[in-house]
């Protein structure tokens, strides 16, 4: 996976709370067993007037926002469903992170998982965001705002890492904890 | 220091394989679920990989999300355009991996978050984890049960475990006894309308009090159902002699010899009386009345007897998208569909409560009634009482188990901008079909509205 260090942008808003994972793929947009092919099913609703005839008042249709590579956006974003497919879909399109005032917890956790960076900041810092934003995840800033993250999401952002293989590395952990619990829970077994 | 503990606390420390350097916890997950829309590309991807479930025996398939739910229906038949791929990815890497499938054919095939419960998969104190944000509905039973992505998926089937950072905790306390006619779904919706949908704030959310205790196994799984629909990391309920009852017999649950022990354990699992919350909320039940969305998510709910409120910047575009102008009353409002199923409302006692309502009566001209119950078991219990016969007669499709009209999937739904009264957990902007207009419910309200034609309260149409 792309380790996500620092990044310069182009920002698009979309300045609208409790946006779901239906908006960002719908399920119709689904269709075939495959983390790829899903970005041009992206915001689908709302992207397009009809088939894949651009709407021109959508943002990232909008000629100041092509090449987007941040999304700006408010409360509640990724809500919903749990399709990773909404993290797919953002990732094959080019965004390398999305900023807003909170995040669905699936949603936030699979974009870690896929090397997007979530970043909360409040509405009011994210007012101040240009068209151009840079963010610095070591330093953990937006512009000159700072952030918060969990010292693990940072981690596995930073160095791109592979979870499972990271994981594994306890083996001998997860082996003394099973076999311990069969014994005290042998009905689980 | 003896520190007390709550619920989740307990069941934290009981899966905690170790603590990680980086401020997360290697947690063990006892049954991983998946289904053929969000697992077929985990189980895809685990065996691309060069990886294989850690242990097969604790992963259960079933086929839910994009399944026909026309009663003729074949074992590939999907209610998506060409969405029978899934369906055989899923059966091929299903068997590959050597995981326990149940198929569209099987007599056990149903929803994940109904069949769970039903065949004894979920029980008190494991973990379960799903790749489907309602996988919080099992917490029901008193397990910590919640949603996650596909690659958590994949991660949870090769290593037995899930790197999570412990979420913070809310309790929120019913105390008082819901009033007669008002049900689970009204709970649930009034508790989301009164705290916002982002309300839970990413919490473990335990659900206490007088009014959840009353609640029936059934009635438990509603209500925790909806948790995700209001940002919770998941909902639990602290389990008690109902789950020991409901689950005892059902095919995982633990056999007679193990039963005294898994008893013993499971009286284990709740908070200590003075344990610590980061949130804290209390509600009246009595304070419940029956509740329908106006907007489109899902805290934008009313008692059935308020009016929407007055158009704002805030509510304009929800107002707008649902056909209303502001400061009305839901009830008179003309419906074209109506919807009994989903994870949320589609078990025997949801079907029975919509059956009381609707025998002897027959929909509204011009209103598309479908009843799909949420497994095959519960549509065999429904059909050995009789409960087919009273939808069918009343006009009502009577369908196959599955997810069915909860969302759109590119196939058969409503027309667009009809007026849908449903059963189901999410009212987002064309959800169940471009431009339908959803107003969720409880299944009595559901049937009381397809009868009289429009949104209609169960008392007034009797």
């Amino acid at each position: 996976m792309t380790p996500f260090i620092k990044h310069t942008g182009i920002a698009a808003p979309l300045f609208r709370d409790n946006i779901d994972t239906d908006q960002i793929i719908p399920s119709r947009e689904m269709k075939s067993v495959s983390k790829t092919g899903l970005s041009s099913g992206m915001f689908a609703g709302q992207r397009y007037i009809t088939g894949r005839t651009p709407n021109p008042d959508f943002v990232l249709n909008r000629p100041e926002y092509q090449n987007a590579t941040i999304l700006l956006s408010g409360a509640n974003f990724g809500c919903g469903s749990s399709r990773e497919h909404a993290v797919w879909a953002l990732k094959e399109y080019g965004f390398r992170a999305i900023i807003a005032q909170s995040f669905g917890e699936i949603f936030y956790n699979n974009c870690v998982r896929n090397g997007i960076l979530p970043v909360q900041l409040s509405a009011d810092a994210i007012d101040t965001l240009g068209r151009e934003v840079s963010i610095d995840l070591a330093a953990q800033k937006v512009d000159a705002h700072p952030f918060d993250i969990a010292k693990g999401d940072k981690y596995m952002l930073l160095n791109g890492l592979d979870p499972i293989a990271l994981t594994l590395k306890n083996e001998d952990d997860i082996v003394a904890y099973f076999s311990d619990d069969a014994e005290r829970r042998p009905w689980l077994y | 220091m003896y520190m007390t503990q709550t619920l989740f606390d307990k069941l934290w420390e009981n899966h905690r394989v170790k603590s990680l350097d980086n401020g997360q916890d290697l947690i063990a997950i006892d049954r991983v679920f998946l289904h053929e829309r969000t697992g077929s590309v985990a189980l895809q991807s685990l065996l691309d990989a060069g990886y294989a479930p850690r242990f097969p025996s604790r992963v259960f398939c079933t086929m839910d999300h994009i399944v026909s739910t026309h009663s003729a229906r074949g074992k590939d038949s999907s209610r998506t355009p060409d969405g029978d791929v899934f369906i055989t990815a899923t059966r091929e890497a299903a068997k590959t991996a050597g995981i326990n499938l149940i198929d569209v054919l099987d007599a056990d095939q149903g929803i994940v978050h109904v069949i769970s419960p039903e065949l004894g998969i979920v029980q008190p104190g494991l973990t379960l984890v799903c790749p489907d944000s309602h996988t919080c509905s099992q917490g029901a039973l008193g397990a910590l049960a919640w949603g996650i992505g596909s690659t958590d998926a994949e991660h949870a089937m090769a290593t037995g475990c899930l790197r999570v950072k412990k979420p913070p905790q809310m309790r929120i306390e019913i105390t008082g006894q819901l009033r007669d006619g008002v049900t689970a779904k009204d709970l649930a919706l009034h508790i989301i309308k009164t705290l916002g949908a982002a309300g839970a704030k990413r919490c473990a959310v335990e659900y206490c009090g007088s009014a959840v205790r009353a609640l029936s196994v059934e009635q438990r799984l509603t209500l925790c159902n909806m948790a995700v629909e209001f940002a919770a990391f998941t909902a639990i309920i602290a389990p008690d002699d109902k789950v020991a009852i409901y689950l005892n017999g059902r095919e995982y649950a633990p056999d007679d010899a193990a039963w005294p022990a898994a008893q013993s354990y499971w009286k284990s699992l709740n908070s200590d009386a003075d344990a610590v919350y980061d949130y804290a909320h209390t509600l009246d039940a009595s304070d419940v009345a029956p509740t329908v969305t106006w907007g489109t998510n899902p805290a934008q709910a009313i008692a059935l007897s308020d009016h929407v409120p007055a158009k704002s910047d805030e509510n304009a575009k929800a107002l707008d998208y649902m056909g209303l102008a502001g400061e009305q009353s839901l009830t008179d409002l003309s419906i074209s569909g109506a919807f009994i199923g989903s994870c949320t409302n589609a078990r025997l006692s949801d079907l029975r409560a919509a059956a009381s309502i609707l025998d002897g009566n027959h929909v509204a001209d011009g209103v598309t009634a479908i009843c799909v119950p949420g497994s095959m078991s519960v549509r065999r219990a429904a059909e050995a009482e009789g409960i087919d016969e009273i939808f069918k007669t009343a006009g009502f499709e009577w369908g196959a188990a599955g997810c069915a009209f909860c969302f759109y999937a590119g196939g058969e739904t409503f027309a667009p901008g009809s007026r849908v009264i449903s059963s189901t957990n999410r009212n987002f902007e064309g959800r169940q079909g471009p431009g339908v207009r959803t107003h969720l419910a409880s299944p009595a309200i559901v049937a009381a509205s397809a009868i009289a034609g429009k949104i209609a309260a169960p008392e007034t149409s009797s």
